[in-house]
């Protein structure tokens, strides 16, 4: 088993999702809230996970953009949900040890005086372990 | 009727408004809110890993002891009913996730999803009914236009969340309705707000905000209603006082003679 192929049957496990179910309408970019900040588009995800081109995929700042809004989960007509590919992807790298994207450190820079726990709590899940 | 009631970390502290009129609002219309003892942060968005399984057991905790209760288990803030539901769904559907989960935390009876869990506006259309909200309204909140903004987490995944259409919703005019006001409609009421990834890039998060502020406006709202908290601050942070953002509970609150203007 070469890397690639251990890599995406990390990611496919962890994410639940078959690739296979894809039928390449782009619903899932053309609702994206996140679409014009992201180099890798959401149905770019779900082709480069199948065909093994994950490596891009793992170095690219589009982990950090989506939105987990549930828009591409909800309406892709076949039910492959690429924000869970996303979701993933971003966990391969951060579960490492060392390779958080968004530690404890970094609040108090951050923070204003409205901010609410909710914002922190959700980033520090979605940004590190 | 008596429920059990999740409040959430950001209702103690910066969403007090959204937690104390809720509280007030059900007591008027019958319902005692019975906070859970020591509840623990639903942390903020579900993770939709299926190997993620600690970040979960804080939810599954709160749902357990409204099962032993006996009691649906009620939040008001979305973020915290997204996270409840989704964890419901994956102990009722996934045997793998629910098995570990029951070896770990032990609970006093094997937690399998029994408990039904409810956002507070499901309690007022489906428990309390919107005839008896509509009766209890003292102040009728009457020529105020009021867009209701949904945001992401109270109707997706709408498979799972099951709450009202996920593109057509509206349990939120329902309720704009029932206290006297006019719900205006819009095209991006159930489009992201821009969430936590305001803290990776500031302006993304202001366009998202922007697209809905303007598309409210253009429809005619004079002020949003959300129930969460951080729908709520990117839309006050980004907005520059296009629109006013507030709770829905305030406005119930209001309507029902409870609040002090």
């Amino acid at each position: 088993m070469t890397k690639n192929e251990r890599m995406k049957e990390q990611i496919l496990r962890t994410s639940g999702v078959n690739p296979l179910k894809c039928m390449r309408c782009g619903k899932c970019s053309g609702t994206c809230p996140s679409y014009d900040e992201m180099e890798y588009h959401p149905h770019q995800f779900v082709y480069m996970v199948e065909t093994g081109d994950i490596e891009p995929l793992l170095a690219s700042k589009s982990l950090y953009k989506c939105l987990s809004c549930f828009a591409c989960v909800d309406r892709c007509p076949r039910s492959v949900e690429p924000a869970k590919l996303v979701e993933a992807l971003r966990l391969m790298v951060i579960r490492q040890q060392g390779a958080n994207h968004f530690k404890a450190d970094d609040i108090p820079a951050l923070v204003d005086e409205e901010i609410p726990q909710q914002l922190l709590v959700s980033a520090l899940r979605k940004y590190s372990k | 009727m008596k429920v059990s009631y999740f409040p959430g970390c950001t209702l103690k502290t910066k969403a007090k408004d959204l937690d104390r009129y809720a509280r007030e609002s059900a007591a008027a219309l019958g319902v005692e809110l019975a906070e859970i003892e020591a509840w623990q942060c639903c942390g903020g968005v579900f993770s939709m890993a299926t190997d993620e399984i600690a970040s979960k057991l804080s939810c599954v905790r709160a749902l357990a002891d409204a099962a032993k209760q006996g009691q649906p288990l009620v939040s008001v803030c979305s973020a915290c009913h997204n996270v409840l539901k989704q964890t419901n769904h994956a102990m009722q559907t996934d045997e793998t996730f629910a098995s570990r989960v029951n070896n770990y935390i032990a609970p006093d009876a094997p937690y399998h999803g029994q408990t039904k869990v409810l956002h507070f506006l499901e309690l007022l259309r489906d428990e309390i009914g919107w005839d008896a909200v509509r009766a209890a309204v003292k102040k009728p909140l009457t020529g105020k236009k009021v867009g209701a903004y949904y945001g992401c987490l109270l109707l997706r995944p709408s498979k799972t969340m099951a709450m009202d259409d996920p593109e057509n919703p509206k349990i939120i005019e329902d309720f704009i309705r029932a206290i006297g006001a006019e719900p205006v409609i819009y095209p991006y009421r159930n489009e992201c707000c821009g969430g936590y990834v305001t803290i990776e890039d500031a302006a993304l998060s202001k366009k998202k905000s922007m697209q809905v502020l303007d598309s409210a406006q253009g429809a005619g709202a004079e002020l949003l209603v959300t129930a969460c908290p951080l729908c709520r601050y990117n839309l006050d942070k980004n907005g520059e006082g296009k629109l006013p953002v507030v709770y829905f509970t305030e406005l119930l609150a209001e309507a029902l003679g409870l609040k002090e203007d």
